[in-house]
């Protein structure tokens, strides 16, 4: 086995120890926001052990791999959600719009 | 998709250190084990990467011979005695006679403002980035929550380069100084560390009252007694000791209490043929793990003579446990932490004040969806329960979310 491996994350390439995982990969090229939330907000790991769900990437184009959990390969192919400023990003509907009790307030929330 | 089918006389759910001891002591005395776990690596959280102190362990694992399916996760009971856990390439099939759920635990996560934002991680949470990775050296950190992890983060990541700026420890001094004395035989360990530690702030009674930042994270004001001060940092280590992971063993029906899965003397679960060892059945420590894995173990394979010799070491251990436990219980002012805007699930954004206006996690799930998002609560259902003290009532399976194919394929089996 080689001692280190290059995969790409969002187009740039990253050498990392052989047995890395992605999620330090993606740390590693200084992309902090792995994905967005359901409102539009910047998340990256908080687990590191598979539990949390908020690492998850795009791997090798299969979405929602956790990337914690992901060892390196290579020329591996990891794709975050768009970081702020590269493109629109469109939060998602409040769920909270459907309301199927009486006497609860409507509660679109505002920040 | 591919898939496969494993036959074994003893399975076991997760290859940590509780895990790894039920599997050496069960293959010992001549069952066929299987030991399946998510991880890429045996070795559980602990002993991420196989450090030196853990290579008895991994010795007497290859020393045996015991078959260790890694990186696949346990989604689902077929039938009593069937199994279902989703690899990367397809879903394998996991047949046993009897089972071993050493699932282990997972950090503890409290919320407060700013805590959704990159950068914020667990405490073990960043341990693990770094043991998998991630450069620290240089780095500012903040080292915050509760435990004895905290010490050992601190301390590893001290040693991997990172500049820790402090160590924030919401128990009091006098909870400490009541663990300090009860150390026993633990002092050695608690010398050591202090050695590397050496100029790091401890402070206790301590705690992260906000972490700032637009994008990712930017530093953290701290709060002990009336006073609050910022520190800027690049990274905030956060966790507030530990929970077990009791989602199969509820999903399989065995009684689950407070603080874990209940088991009886020989390490049994109240299902017939399922046992349970190490931090699932209660958060007690490395040591703990071990000595309950091999009692598993043993009395899997019918040795209950050679299991009840080990019970000694595990009452000791199990006093250290209760002392541990109530050291760091949480106190209550962490439960004003959040602001009405703060994000309590993380899955569905859903916020401390959308919940506020329910009266059980079920009521707070149908209107919010809370807990209902990938993680089901991982997260957020240990914070509901301190904060409102709502409990979670069931686990349905498929335990985590898999692709469709993984569910399909069931069907066929």
């Amino acid at each position: 086995m080689s001692e280190t491996v290059t995969l790409v994350v969002n187009d740039i390439a990253v050498e990392m120890p052989a047995g890395s995982m992605v999620s330090a990969a993606i740390l590693k090229t200084g992309t902090q926001a792995f994905r967005r939330s359901v409102t539009g907000e910047p998340r990256g790991p908080l687990c590191g052990m598979g539990i949390c769900f908020e690492c998850r990437v795009t791997i090798d184009g299969e979405q929602h791999s956790r990337s914690c959990q992901t060892v390196c390969r290579n020329g591996m192919d990891v794709r975050t959600e768009p970081q702020k400023g590269t493109e629109e990003i469109q939060p998602q509907k409040s769920t909270e719009e459907i309301q199927p009790q009486k006497g609860t307030k409507s509660a679109k929330e505002t920040k | 998709m591919s898939s496969a089918c494993h036959v074994c006389d003893l399975l076991v759910v997760g290859a940590g250190p509780a895990g790894m001891a039920a599997a050496w002591r069960a293959a010992q005395n001549g069952l066929r084990v299987s030991v399946v776990d998510d991880n890429p690596a045996a070795g559980g959280q602990i002993w991420r990467g196989g450090p030196p102190e853990a290579s008895v362990w991994f010795e007497r694992i290859r020393s045996v011979d015991v078959e260790v399916i890694n990186g696949a996760r346990v989604f689902q009971q077929l039938r009593p005695g069937t199994l279902l856990a989703e690899t990367q390439s397809g879903v394998c099939e996991l047949n046993y006679s009897s089972l071993v759920l050493a699932t282990g635990a997972r950090e503890f996560f409290l919320p407060f403002p700013g805590w959704t934002l990159p950068n914020v991680m667990g405490a073990g949470g960043l341990q693990a980035l770094v043991k998998t990775g991630l450069p620290i050296e240089g780095k500012r950190v903040v080292v915050a929550g509760s435990g004895p992890l905290l010490l050992a983060v601190a301390a590893y990541l001290r040693g991997r380069g990172a500049n820790v700026l402090l160590i924030a420890e919401q128990a009091s001094s006098m909870q400490l100084a009541r663990f300090a004395i009860g150390l026993f035989g633990k002092r050695s360990q608690a010398f050591e560390l202090k050695r590397q530690l050496k100029g790091v702030p401890y402070r206790s009674g301590c705690w992260v009252s906000e972490a700032y930042g637009t994008e990712q994270l930017e530093g953290v004001t701290l709060l002990r007694g009336k006073k609050r001060w910022r520190v800027a940092c690049d990274y905030l280590a956060c966790g507030f000791h530990l929970v077990p992971n009791v989602e199969l063993a509820t999903l399989l029906g065995c009684y689950v209490e407070r603080g874990g899965v209940k088991v009886n003397t020989l390490q049994q679960t109240t299902v017939a043929n399922v046992y349970s060892a190490g931090e699932t059945t209660g958060i007690g420590g490395l040591e703990l793990s071990l000595v309950e894995g091999e009692i598993a173990g043993l009395a899997a394979a019918g040795k209950h003579d050679a299991a009840r010799e080990l019970f000694p070491v595990r009452d000791k251990q199990r006093k250290f446990a209760a002392l541990l436990n109530s050291t760091f219980a949480l106190r209550d002012e962490l439960k004003d932490l959040s602001t009405p805007q703060t994000i309590v699930c993380r899955c569905e954004d859903v916020t401390f004040e959308r919940l506020q206006k329910h009266n059980s996690w079920r009521a707070a799930k149908l209107q919010t969806r809370c807990g209902m998002g990938p993680c089901q609560g991982r997260v957020c259902g240990s914070a509901v329960e301190f904060l409102f003290d709502w409990r979670a009532e069931s686990v349905r399976p498929p335990m985590l979310p898999v692709r469709i194919s993984s569910l399909i394929r069931k069907q066929s089996v």
